[in-house]
């Protein structure tokens, strides 16, 4: 489980986060969602220990993350994959040496070993033959997937996925979305999901922390947040106009 | 600024020379820079070294016209500039360029595209493994090539000048030979060995801290760039100042 306590992060005089609160279980997908400049991303540069708040914790199953020396912390981070936004694959390595590359700094595996669990991860993504393929090669989606299959080759206890639908196709997010939520319920991670996409919030969202101008204005879950009278939430939610328009049908 | 920057220029250094998570991967690593940086300029150095070596020797054999002066002298003002002056500082200078902007335009778009921050979640010391391998690299690749270079310049001027018939071979490998102080070669080894420690770690700065997109990136390089040569010339004097 991750915990965060009123954390607050300043860039110069323009406050981001605001004292943000809140509890991301194992095993359920959480997301955090918000209108852009709401402070998610930020949020979450937090949480992974890549912006520093200048008030509040985050801890990991009781372990507080924020007062670690940088020793502890690179512990803790093993534990930790991550999808990026824009996959952040090592262009100059293949998909297989990519999703090899925290074996190879962190375990005493053998290379056999290793291409066993790569093939693993990349079937689970169902990139199976796709091993000696450079990231330049890969559509957008594909690349999310070796994303994915790079963040889960440690195993990790925590996964987190900043805006894994952008720039995707509908059907492409679907399966994404799909994809996360499986991997948390078979492997029993705590994941965290920043995204402003619908789709995703109506179809993997178990628990989410709606922010707005840098606070937490609501939380709750998918079959929830329709029916909030937050008028801020509101004009999130119903800002599309198939949203709209499914609505006012029901 | 500046020594805000002088100041974030050293703590990454000193993150950059943290332990190595596993050396295996770092060795791996470093001979991959020993081969771009080494073998890939070796062409580049070898051409420039061969041609300055016989533009140096007409030169001096246009400006030492004299019956007073023997024609030997080109020969050894020839070697000593090269070996002292020319093949350190013109590498260097030419490896900046070639170099420096590779390495802050790597590094810079791994920064851009969240390639480093990639590294860091994985709990991996981004510093040590992008820059610690390209610094060792430069600081043992730098001297082979000026080595060479010193070679080449030498050898350059030999065909040029006697290819133009500017210095006779006797007189020209006679004032080669003649009163030789192997001091000046450690002194441009130790010149390279800094040199190839600018030209590594100054862009590989640049890069590491860009913010933005393509053109940060680009601007970055062209400011690595020019950094590294003033740096290279700065260094240059002090390290003749001292050593001479």
């Amino acid at each position: 489980m991750i915990e965060i306590k009123d954390i607050h992060k300043s860039f110069g005089e323009n406050e981001v986060l605001k004292g943000i609160s809140g509890k991301f279980e194992p095993g359920v997908t959480n997301l955090i969602i918000g209108g852009s400049g709401s402070g998610k991303t930020t949020l979450l540069k937090c949480m992974i220990g890549l912006h520093h708040p200048e008030k509040g914790n985050v801890t990991y199953d009781g372990r507080d993350f924020t007062q670690m020396s940088t020793e502890e912390r690179i512990e803790i981070r093993k534990e930790i994959g991550m999808l990026f936004q824009g996959s952040a694959l090592f262009d100059s390595m293949t998909v297989e040496e990519n999703i090899m590359f925290p074996l190879n700094m962190f375990t005493d595996q053998s290379r056999g070993e290793k291409l066993d669990r790569v093939n693993f991860c990349l079937e689970r993504v169902n990139l199976g033959d796709k091993n000696k393929l450079f990231p330049a090669e890969l559509s957008g989606g594909m690349k999310k997937r070796v994303g994915i299959a790079r963040a889960i080759a440690m195993n990790p206890k925590y996964l987190f996925c900043d805006e894994p639908n952008s720039g995707l196709d509908p059907k492409t997010s679907i399966v994404i979305d799909e994809l996360i939520k499986e991997i948390t319920e078979e492997y029993n991670t705590t994941t965290i999901v920043v995204t402003h996409d619908m789709n995703s919030v109506m179809g993997i969202g178990d628990y989410i922390i709606f922010l707005h101008e840098g606070k937490k204005f609501w939380e709750g879950s998918n079959k929830e947040i329709a029916k909030t009278s937050i008028d801020e939430l509101n004009d999130f939610v119903f800002a599309s106009r198939f949203m709209k328009a499914a609505k006012d049908k029901f | 600024m500046n020594f805000t920057n002088f100041g974030r220029y050293i703590l990454l250094l000193k993150a950059a020379f943290k332990r190595p998570e596993k050396m295996k991967i770092y060795m791996k690593a470093i001979f991959q820079q020993m081969e771009f940086i080494g073998v890939g300029s070796l062409g580049l150095i070898s051409i420039i070294s061969t041609f300055i070596g016989a533009v140096m020797t007409l030169q001096i054999a246009f400006q030492l016209v004299s019956d007073f002066i023997p024609k030997t002298i080109i020969g050894s003002v020839n070697r000593d500039s090269s070996i002292l002056e020319l093949s350190p500082t013109i590498s260097a200078i030419v490896l900046a360029g070639k170099i420096g902007s590779a390495i802050s335009s790597e590094i810079g778009t791994m920064r851009v595209t969240e390639q480093i921050d990639a590294l860091e979640i994985m709990g991996i010391n981004a510093p040590g493994y992008l820059i610690l391998p390209k610094i060792i690299a430069g600081i043992t690749m730098v001297p082979v090539l000026v080595i060479i270079s010193m070679v080449l310049s030498i050898t350059g001027g030999y065909l040029g000048g006697t290819l133009s018939g500017a210095v006779s071979p006797s007189e020209y490998i006679q004032g080669i030979t003649t009163d030789f102080n192997p001091y000046t070669v450690n002194v441009a080894l130790v010149k390279a060995f800094v040199f190839g420690f600018i030209i590594t770690s100054v862009p590989a700065y640049e890069g590491f801290y860009v913010k933005g997109g393509a053109l940060e990136v680009a601007q970055a390089s062209t400011r690595a760039v020019v950094v590294s040569c003033i740096s290279i010339l700065a260094c240059d004097y002090i390290v003749t100042q001292l050593m001479l």
